[in-house]
């Protein structure tokens, strides 16, 4: 790039601003557009329609009201754990182990449970939420302590961390935490009425939603209107530079660590107040992995978190409708993702190289 | 074995292309479900081709199917979260379907016993669960006495096995394994008390690489006759009958995976029982709310017996399967205590296959090595 070309035309115009304001939301919306069209193609493939394909999606996932209930209540968990791959992603930490945090969320916050019955609920359930949060917070905080004290690669700690919450959960459901009335499917011993989280008030859709949406703007004011998240943001742009600046880069590694795994354990803490009523196997759902997914397709950027995991959680919801009306495998859905996350990637190659975005480059 | 995975082909993109065309032209293609039929909704918690529970499931679905105003809709790989519960809210409210099968254990509680009382008009069939009195009444829970099929699957293990031990593979220690572990070592042990059944429990219901692992220690330890209890026995019947094992097959028929192994399988049945319910409720009238059956009521049944198995094992597993077939046949039969010497029952006394105490089991018997924890 030239010199001229950096310090760029007048600041002030309104063009420039809106194209480099639109930057980050054409392009991630062309590469929605590319991925689907390769599915698209892959569908011709296999001799099915990808008119009648997407159809079924929008009448599964978006068309009616059940359809959207059914939508938001598998988006409500996919927001916790996003934001615990987003915020370590600032940072520049690829934490890809959310799963382990949000298994051991939900063990903790069962334990707690049992151990609260008889308490008030106004009591017991934040009390139940506050485990459920320290734990992650310890589990996703451990991967970013190895990380920073030991130089261990927090991807692959994090991976592994959560194959060890797995068979730690299994262990405890199975040994000390068990109900013994839990035959064929070993749980801890189930919520009374009270302890379970309930839908909100003329939705379907239990309250894990609204107070995930609310962790995703309370993630976004701190990364983006705070001195600790622009810290973050330095730290995760260049190490050396935040350390020269004098930042305290390994609190910020820890801090946002623990944080990411808190909300992590958060969904762990709503799967079995509001859906699966004890603690089981059935935490282990893989809302971990599709996080990352989320994640990367909102470019770590919490508040389009939101648009992202409803859109993801359309795409599970119609799953079913696929499955019946096209006899098609329920894979189908993870190939479209698939698909769409190849092209998201590579459309990172393309910022600051279209033409129409970069003002500084209009005149040549 | 290569997956005869469709790649790109012409007549697949043309007919492909053909129906994008026509669904361009006719706009939102409307699927005329449940016009005046039966609906009918499987829900599988795995894939339905897994040679094992869900394929089971599966072929008693596609029995459902055959049958005339009967419309069936299916899932796979629905996990016991939120998951099923919507998808058995969208096959009744975009599909329909007013009788449900969701066929996993885990559907039960909380999912299948908090969505009946929003749906009173929909049937709620679930497989394994154990329905009691103050249970929403839409709702039926059924299984089989499999264990028995496990214990047909041991007298022919007994004849076949020349070290006297024979082997294992389970998923998790709950009631219907430790009963299925317990009924193959009993029915060995009719034919020679002295054999041994060792177990080996991966943890997990379906988890190929543990279930390789565990078949391959068994067959080290010299186990020379294998079964198992996971969601899809291809992994253990292959690694079994690739290290020369005779193999007796679990949940469905397994003999296609190595037809000079196998000597029997314990198989579900599901297609009688669906067909039979399904016609019940055309007919207008009442399932059960908590049905249970064996060899005798069609809910099992073994497979064909394989080339290797002797004239001996032959006739007394007919022989068996006749006196099981008559009822009230009791697999553990006192004296008996747990492979930890605790007693279980004395000199006289049984526990016949309907008895409901079999279904909250937490002992393997004496003669199996393993431990329940």
């Amino acid at each position: 790039m030239e010199d001229q070309a950096l310090i760029g035309p007048a600041g002030g115009a309104l063009l420039p601003v809106l194209a480099r304001r639109a930057e980050p939301v054409v392009i991630p919306l062309l590469a929605l557009l590319v991925g689907f069209a390769a599915f698209s193609l892959f569908l011709l493939t296999q001799g099915k329609s990808p008119v009648q394909f997407f159809q079924l999606v929008w009448t599964g996932g978006f068309g009616s009201a059940f359809s959207w209930q059914n939508t938001l209540s598998r988006a409500a968990p996919l927001l916790f754990a996003a934001l615990c791959v987003a915020l370590p992603a600032r940072l520049g930490l690829v934490v890809i182990g959310g799963e382990g945090a949000i298994v051991l969320g939900g063990v903790a916050a069962g334990a707690l449970g049992v151990a609260l019955i008889g308490a008030p609920a106004v009591v017991a359930l934040p009390v139940m939420a506050t485990g459920a949060m320290l734990v992650g917070a310890v589990w996703i905080g451990l991967a970013g302590g190895l990380r920073h004290y030991r130089g261990v690669n927090e991807t692959i700690s994090s991976l592994l961390l959560a194959y060890i919450a797995i068979a730690l959960m299994n262990h405890l459901v199975e040994g000390p935490l068990r109900d013994p009335t839990s035959l064929n499917k070993p749980s801890t011993a189930t919520l009374p009425p009270e302890l379970r989280v309930g839908t909100i008030p003329g939705f379907e859709v239990h309250w894990g939603l609204a107070v995930g949406v609310v962790c995703c703007v309370l993630a976004w004011v701190l990364i983006d209107r705070t001195t600790w998240g622009f810290a973050a943001r330095i730290a995760g742009g260049n190490v050396r530079a935040a350390q020269v600046q004098g930042l305290p880069v390994g609190r910020l590694i820890l801090g946002f660590c623990a944080l990411a795994g808190a909300f992590a354990g958060l969904a762990g803490m709503f799967e079995v107040t509001a859906v699966l009523g004890s603690a089981n196997g059935s935490l282990v759902a893989g809302y971990g992995y599709t996080g990352i997914l989320i994640a990367f397709l909102a470019r770590h950027n919490p508040l389009v978190i939101i648009p992202v995991a409803i859109l993801l959680a359309g795409f599970q919801a119609s799953s079913g409708l696929i499955q019946r009306r096209m006899d098609l495998p329920d894979a189908t859905v993870l190939v479209l993702q698939g698909f769409v996350f190849i092209a998201i990637l590579m459309s990172e190659a393309l910022y600051g190289r279209l033409k129409p975005f970069v003002p500084e480059k209009w005149s040549r | 074995m290569l997956p005869t995975s469709p790649i790109l082909n012409r007549r697949r993109l043309l007919t492909g292309t053909a129906a994008l065309g026509a669904a361009a032209t006719l706009g939102l293609p409307r699927m005329a479900r449940a016009q005046g039929g039966l609906t009918v909704g499987f829900i599988y918690v795995g894939p339905r081709d897994d040679f094992g529970y869900n394929q089971a499931h599966a072929e008693g679905a596609a029995a459902v199917k055959a049958m005339a105003g009967v419309t069936v809709v299916e899932e796979e790989n629905v996990a016991e979260t939120v998951d099923v519960v919507q998808s058995m809210e969208s096959m009744i409210n975009l599909d329909g379907a007013t009788l449900l099968f969701p066929t996993s254990f885990g559907y039960f509680n909380p999912h299948v016993l908090e969505l009946a009382p929003k749906y009173p008009d929909v049937r709620f069939q679930h497989a394994a669960g154990l329905w009691t009195e103050g249970m929403p009444t839409n709702i039926g829970s059924y299984f089989g006495y499999i264990g028995m099929g496990q214990y047909l699957n041991g007298i022919v293990a007994g004849h076949m096995s020349q070290t006297k031990k024979i082997g294992f593979v389970a998923a998790k220690p709950i009631p219907q394994v430790l009963l299925n572990i317990n009924s193959f070592l009993l029915g060995a042990r009719a034919v020679d008390p002295s054999i041994t059944c060792q177990v080996i429990f991966t943890g997990e219901w379906s988890l190929a690489v543990k279930e390789a692992e565990a078949t391959n220690a068994l067959a080290d330890a010299g186990c020379d006759v294998i079964t198992c209890h996971v969601d899809g026995p291809k992994v253990v019947m292959e690694t079994a009958a690739g290290r020369g094992a005779f193999i007796c097959g679990y949940h469905a028929d397994q003999t296609s995976l190595a037809p000079d192994k196998y000597l029997t399988g314990a198989e579900w049945n599901w297609a009688g029982v669906y067909t039979g319910m399904v016609q019940t409720v055309l007919d207008g009238g009442t399932i059960g709310n908590f049905v249970r059956g064996g060899l005798a009521d069609g809910f099992i049944k073994m497979s064909p017996l394989g080339s290797a198995v002797s004239d001996a094992a032959r006739a007394q597993f007919e022989a068996t399967k006749a006196e099981i077939m008559a009822g009230g046949f009791a697999a553990l039969k006192g004296p008996l205590a747990t492979n930890t010497g605790t007693p279980i029952l004395g000199a006289g006394e049984a526990l016949v296959e309907t008895d409901i105490a079999l279904e909250s089991m937490d002992y393997l018997v004496e003669g199996v090595i393993g431990s329940t924890s």
